[in-house]
C-alpha cells in the first residue's frame, strides 16, 4: 500500500526512439571505423595489455587459503565452521543412505559387517508406486512402477539410490533453507536488498565455478556435493517464497492484523498457508534442480548415476553412458510426476468427512509400512527379493554401442560432411570474426546500447561488467563463449520459434509438442551430452549440438505463449479486415508477439550458457573449459573468476534484451507484465 | 430518545504516501492544496477527514473507486497508519496506543469483513470461522461451540466441514461474516462485503445483513460505491471524493439537500418516496385531526398505500403516540412522481 501511483507511465515519444535508433547507428558505424582501421592506432584497445591484468584469481585462491588455514571468528575457526556443517548433512545423508543402499553396517571397508539390508527393491518400487497411487490414481502409480522397475531391471539400481539418497537430503534442507530466506526477505527489506543481487547472480553463474571453492571447503565426497546442491537449488526456493508471499491477497494480510495476529501467527497461520499452492511448486523446481545437480556433482564426489555418466564419458563407451543417462531420465520422470502430482492434490477438493481412526485415516502409509516389513524378513530368506538378482538383468549397453558402431559405419561421411561444412562456412568465421573484435570497441557499443535502450545506469553497468572480463585478461575466452552461445541461441531460435509458431496454431501439435518440451526441461543437462558424443565425437560442433538440444526449450514456449497472449479481438479485427492467413501472422500476431518472444530468446540464451559449461567435457575451449580445468586442479580462484565471467556475459545479455523488451512493449502499447 | 453516545470520533485524519509525507505535513501548516502535494512527489488518499460514529448505527462511507474510502478504513482500524489526526475508540486515541494493545483492541473489539472474502483456503468453514478465536489462544471446544453458533446464525448449518472453494461467493462471505462475529466485536467495519457478488445474491445478503443488524445492534461502518445499497442499509452516510467528505448525514438529508453537484449526481437516480420520512413532508394539523395515522419515522412509500383506502390526510403520530401533524395526499403524490 505504500507504493506511489506513478504519475504518468507514458510511452517514450516517436522522436526519442528514432534518436536512439539513430545513435546505436552512429555508434556501430564509428565501431566499424575502428575496428577496421584502429589497430595500428590504438592496439591496447585490440589485445589488454598482459602488465595491467588484474590478478584477481590469484587474490581469490589467497583468500580461500586463508580462510581455510587462518580465519577464526574468535570461538571457532572457518574450518571449524565448515566441518560442523559437512557433520550436520553427512548424519541424515549417511542414515538415508544406509536405508536405500548400503544397509545398517558396522565396522569399515572389508572388515564391515552388514547388521541390517537396506530396504529390499521391491519395497522401494512399492512405497513410490503407492505414493503415486495417493498423489495421483492410478495412472501414475503406472508410470512411476515402471520407472522403478526399469532402475532395477536395468542393472542401475545402486547408482540410482546413491543418486535418491543425495536428493532425499538435499530437497527438504533446500526447501526449508529457501522458505526461511524468502520469508525473512519478505519480512525486512534490507534483508531482501541483499539478496536480489545475490540470487540474480547464482541464477547466472555456472554451477561448475561453485563446486570448486566448495570441493575447496568441504573436500571430495558425497556430504560437499549435498552442499553444492544445497547452494544450487535454494536460490529458487527463496525467490518463489518472496513471489509467493507476496501475492498473498491484500485481504487476507489484513484478516490476519484485523483478527490481532502476532508476527509470528501472522506469518506460519496465515501467510504461509495461503501461499502454499505456489509454495509447493517452487518445491518442484527444487526436486527437479537437485537431481540436475547431483548429477553434475559427482564430479566433485557424489557418485551415483552422474558418476556412471562421467566414467562412461571418460572411456567413451557409449552404451554405458547412455544406459545410464536412461535411468537418470527415468528417474526424472518419476521424481517430477509424482512432486507434481502432490502439488496439484491440494488443491483438489477434499471430501467432506473424514474417516476416524489410524488405520482408516492412513490406509498408505500403513501398507508401505507393511510391505517394508514383509519384504525385509523375505529378503533375509530368498535374496532376489532383497536384490534383483542379477540374472535376470537386462543390459542394453553393448546394443547401443552396435547402434553407435552401425551409424558410424553407415553415415559417417554424410555426418562428417554436415559437421564439416557447418563448421567451415559458420562456425569458424563467426568465431574469427569475434576474437577480432577491439575488446575497447566492444565494451564501448555496448554501453552505448545500454544507454539507448534504457539510461546511464544500464551504460554503466554493461561496461563496468565487460571491462572486468576484459581486465581479468579473459576476453578471447569469453569470445569463444560468446561465439558458442550466439551460434546455439542462433540454431535454437531458428528451429524452435517457427516450431513454437506452428504449435501455437494447432492445438493438437501444442499438445504434442509440449509432452515433448516438458519431459526435455526435466532431463538434467548431463543426459543431452551423450546423443552428441556418440554422433560427432568431441569437438566445438557437439557442443553445439548438445547445447541446441537443451536451449530449445523455452526459444519453442516463449514464442507459443507469446502468440497464443495477442488479444484476439485483434485477430478478429484482422480477419474483419480481410487479412490472409500470412498476413494475420507476419503483420499482427508476431509484433504483438515479439517482446514475449524476446523474452524466450533471453532465456534461451540463460539455458545455452548454463548447457555451455557443461560442454567443458566434450573439449570447448571457452570460459567453461577454464572453470573445468580449475576443478580438477582444485584451484579456487580461477574457477571462481571465470565462472563470474560467463555470469557477466549472462548479466549483461539478460539486462539489454530485457531493456530492449519494455522498449517494444512500451511502443506496442502492453502494459508490462506483473511479475 | 436521548443522543446517542459516540463510539469512534475522528479528527483529521490525514493519510499521504510518498516519501517525508509526515515531516510536509507539518511544514504545510497541516492543510496542503493538490498542486503542494504533487509538487513534493505525495499522493493523499484522505484529507482532513472528521466523522463520529455513534453507538448501534450503520454508518455508510460511500465513495467511488479511488476516492479512499478503502483507505479510510484501515486508517480506523490501523491497519494503515494514519500520516496524522485523532481517532477516539471509546475516547482512547487509537493512534497513541501500543501494539501490543493494538492487537489487543483487535482481538476482542473489533471485526472486519473483506470484500474478497479472505478465507483462508487450507481451512474448513468451521476452523475459518474459529480462527480468531484459535489466534487468541481459546481452547478447541470452546471455540468450535463459539463458531458453530455464528455458522447457524448466518444460516450455513451443514457445511462446517466444507473448504471454502467448495462454496458460493455468497456463502462464502457468510461465512466471513461470521468469521468477523466470532469475537463478538464492538465495532464491526465492513470493507465492501457484497460488491463481489451478483446483483441478485447481493439484494439477498443486504437482506440477511439488516434481519443480523435487528438482532445484533453493533455499532457498523460499512464501505460501499454502491450508492443505492448506502440508501438501504444506512442510518448515516459519508460521501467520500478524492479523499475528502464531502456531504455526511441521514439518507434523507443527502437526497433532499444534497450538498454539491457531485452529491446531486448519485441521488437523481433515488427513488425520493423510498428515502424521505413522513416527518419531513408532514405540516401542522389543519382543521380536525384524521383518524388514519401513520408514524412520523415511516417512509413515504410505506405510507402511500394507506391513501389507498380513500383517506385525504393521515394522522402523524410520534415515538409515544402522540400527534406531530398531518401527511396530506396531495404531497405524497407530489413526491411520488418526482421519482
Amino acid at each position: 500500500m505504500t507504493d506511489v501511483p506513478a504519475a504518468s507511465i507514458g510511452k517514450p515519444p516517436a522522436s526519442v526512439m528514432r534518436h536512439g535508433a539513430v545513435a546505436l547507428g552512429i555508434a556501430l558505424a564509428v565501431f566499424i571505423l575502428f575496428w577496421k582501421f584502429g589497430e595500428d592506432l590504438a592496439p591496447w584497445a585490440f589485445d589488454y595489455p598482459k602488465a595491467q591484468i588484474v590478478p584477481a584469481a590469484r587474490w581469490i585462491t589467497q583468500f580461500t587459503k586463508w580462510l581455510i588455514n587462518d580465519a577464526t571468528f574468535g570461538l571457532f575457526t572457518f574450518t571449524d565452521l565448515t566441518r560442523f556443517i559437512a557433520a550436520v548433512i553427512n548424519f541424515p545423508y549417511q542414515l538415508v543412505l544406509s536405508l536405500l543402499e548400503t544397509g545398517v553396517m558396522s565396522g569399515r571397508g572389508s572388515n564391515a559387517v552388514q547388521y541390517l539390508p537396506p530396504v529390499s527393491w521391491i519395497a522401494v518400487t512399492a512405497i513410490v508406486t503407492l505414493m503415486g497411487l495417493y498423489a495421483g490414481g492410478r495412472r501414475l502409480a503406472v508410470i512411476v512402477a515402471l520407472c522403478f522397475l526399469f532402475l532395477a531391471v536395468f542393472g542401475q539400481w545402486s547408482s540410482a539410490m546413491v543418486t535418491l539418497a543425495s536428493i532425499l537430503v538435499a530437497v527438504p534442507l533446500g526447501v526449508v533453507g529457501g522458505l526461511l530466506l524468502g520469508i525473512g526477505a519478505y519480512r525486512w527489506r534490507w534483508l531482501e536488498r541483499a539478496l536480489l543481487p545475490v540470487l540474480d547472480l547464482m541464477q547466472t553463474i555456472p554451477v561448475f565455478a561453485y563446486l570448486v571453492p566448495i570441493l575447496f571447503l568441504f573436500g571430495f565426497g558425497a556430504t560437499a556435493a549435498v552442499v553444492a546442491t544445497l547452494i544450487y537449488a535454494m536460490p529458487p526456493m527463496t525467490r518463489v517464497t518472496m513471489l509467493a508471499l507476496r501475492q498473498v491477497p491484500p485481504d487476507v494480510r489484513d484478516l490476519g492484523n484485523m483478527i490481532g495476529c502476532t508476527r509470528h501467527q501472522m506469518t506460519w497461520r496465515v501467510l504461509v498457508p495461503s501461499a502454499k499452492d505456489s509454495l509447493l511448486v517452487g518445491m518442484n523446481q527444487v526436486i527437479m534442480l537437485s537431481l540436475n545437480m547431483v548429477i553434475i556433482a559427482s564430479m566433485i564426489g557424489a557418485g551415483g548415476l552422474g558418476f556412471d555418466v562421467l566414467a562412461a564419458l571418460r572411456r567413451l563407451d557409449f552404451g554405458a553412458g547412455l544406459e545410464s543417462g536412461f535411468a537418470i531420465v527415468a528417474l526424472a520422470i518419476a521424481l517430477d510426476r509424482l512432486s507434481q502430482a502432490f502439488a496439484n492434490r491440494t488443491a483438489k477438493p477434499v471430501p467432506e468427512t473424514k474417516p476416524r481412526g489410524f488405520v482408516a485415516r492412513h490406509p498408505y502409509l500403513l501398507a508401505a509400512l507393511v510391505f517394508v516389513v514383509i519384504t525385509g524378513v523375505a529378503g533375509l530368506f530368498f535374496p532376489a527379493i532383497q536384490a534383483y538378482p542379477e540374472g535376470l538383468q537386462l543390459s542394453t549397453g553393448t546394443f547401443w554401442s552396435r547402434v553407435v558402431e552401425w551409424i558410424n559405419v553407415n553415415f559417417f561421411d554424410a555426418l562428417e560432411a554436415f559437421k564439416n561444412a557447418l563448421l567451415l562456412n559458420v562456425l569458424i568465421p563467426f568465431k574469427r570474426f569475434l576474437l577480432g573484435l577491439p575488446w575497447a570497441g566492444v565494451v564501448a557499443f555496448l554501453a552505448v546500447a545500454g544507454w539507448v535502450l534504457r539510461g546511464p545506469g544500464l551504460a554503466l553497468l554493461v561496461a563496468g561488467l565487460t571491462f572486468l572480463i576484459a581486465a581479468t585478461g579473459q576476453w578471447e575466452k569469453a569470445m569463444i563463449t560468446t561465439y558458442l552461445c550466439g551460434i546455439s541461441v542462433l540454431f535454437a531460435s531458428l528451429i524452435g520459434v517457427p516450431i513454437g509458431i506452428a504449435a501455437a496454431e494447432k492445438d493438437r501439435l501444442w499438445r504434442v509438442v509440449q509432452v515433448a518440451i516438458d519431459t526435455l526441461q526435466t532431463l538434467p543437462s548431463f543426459v543431452y551430452l551423450m546423443p552428441a558424443v556418440m554422433l560427432f565425437r568431441v569437438g566445438d560442433f557437439t557442443a553445439m549440438i548438445a547445447v541446441v538440444a537443451y536451449s530449445i526449450v523455452p526459444a519453442i514456449r516463449y514464442s507459443v505463449l507469446g502468440i497464443q497472449r495477442v488479444d484476439p479481438r485483434l485477430v478478429e479485427a484482422g480477419k474483419a479486415m480481410g487479412c490472409t492467413e500470412w498476413q494475420l501472422l507476419t503483420r499482427i500476431k508476431l509484433k504483438l508477439a515479439m517482446p514475449e518472444i524476446m523474452l524466450g530468446l533471453n532465456q534461451t540464451i540463460m539455458f545455452a550458457l548454463s548447457m555451455l559449461v557443461i560442454t567443458a567435457l566434450v573439449g570447448t575451449r571457452d570460459l567453461g573449459q577454464e572453470v573445468y580445468i580449475a576443478l580438477t586442479k582444485a584451484d579456487p580462484g580461477r574457477g571462481l573468476v571465470a565462472g563470474l565471467a560467463v555470469a557477466f556475459i549472462a548479466i549483461v545479455s539478460d539486462r539489454l534484451i530485457s531493456a530492449g523488451a519494455a522498449r517494444t512493449r512500451a511502443r506496442l502499447g502492453i502494459a508490462e507484465e506483473v511479475r | 430518545m436521548s443522543p446517542p453516545e459516540a463510539k469512534l470520533v475522528c479528527r483529521n485524519i490525514w493519510k499521504l504516501f510518498g516519501h517525508g509525507a509526515q515531516e510536509f505535513l507539518e511544514k504545510s501548516g497541516g492543510n496542503p492544496t493538490f498542486e503542494q502535494l504533487s509538487d513534493a512527489g505525495l499522493v493523499s488518499a484522505v484529507r482532513s477527514v472528521d466523522l463520529s460514529v455513534h453507538e448501534g448505527e450503520i454508518f455508510v462511507i460511500m465513495g467511488l473507486s479511488g476516492s479512499g474510502k478503502s483507505t479510510l478504513v484501515r486508517c480506523l482500524s490501523r491497519l494503515i497508519e494514519p500520516t496524522a489526526g485523532e481517532i477516539l475508540f471509546h475516547g482512547e486515541n487509537l493512534l497513541a496506543a501500543s501494539d501490543a494493545k493494538m492487537i489487543e483492541i483487535r482481538r476482542h473489539k473489533m471485526g472486519m469483513v473483506f470484500q474478497h472474502f479472505a478465507l483462508l483456503p487450507h481451512m474448513t468453514v468451521l476452523a475459518n470461522v474459529a480462527f480468531p478465536l484459535e489466534v487468541q489462544g481459546v481452547g478447541r471446544a470452546e471455540r468450535e461451540e463459539r463458531a458453530r453458533q455464528m455458522i447457524s446464525l448466518v444460516g450455513l448449518n451443514g457445511r462446517e466441514e466444507a473448504y471454502p472453494r467448495q462454496l458460493s461467493g455468497g456463502q462464502q462471505q457468510r461465512v466471513g461474516i461470521a468469521r468477523s462475529l466470532a469475537v463478538e466485536p464492538e465495532l464491526w467495519f465492513l470493507d465492501e462485503p457484497f460488491s463481489a457478488l451478483d446483483p441478485l445474491i447481493r439484494r439477498e445478503m443486504q437482506d440477511e445483513f439488516i434481519r443480523l443488524q435487528s438482532v445484533l445492534k453493533k455499532t457498523i461502518v460499512f464501505i460501499t460505491h454502491d450508492f443505492d445499497e448506502a440508501i438501504r442499509l444506512a442510518d448515516r452516510i459519508a460521501i467520500m471524493k478524492d479523499g475528502e467528505i464531502v456531504q455526511a448525514g441521514t439518507p434523507e438529508d443527502i437526497v433532499l439537500n444534497p450538498a454539491t453537484d457531485y452529491v446531486q449526481e448519485f441521488t437523481r437516480a433515488v427513488p425520493r418516496a423510498k428515502v424521505v420520512r413522513v416527518r419531513s413532508a408532514m405540516q401542522p394539523v389543519g382543521g380536525d385531526a384524521p383518524t388514519a395515522a401513520v408514524s412520523a419515522h415511516a417512509t413515504i412509500a410505506e405510507a402511500a398505500p394507506l391513501f389507498l383506502q380513500g383517506a385525504e390526510r393521515l394522522r402523524v403520530t410520534g415515538a409515544d403516540g402522540e400527534t406531530l401533524g398531518e401527511l396530506r395526499r396531495a404531497d405524497v403524490i407530489d413526491l411520488v412522481l418526482q421519482g
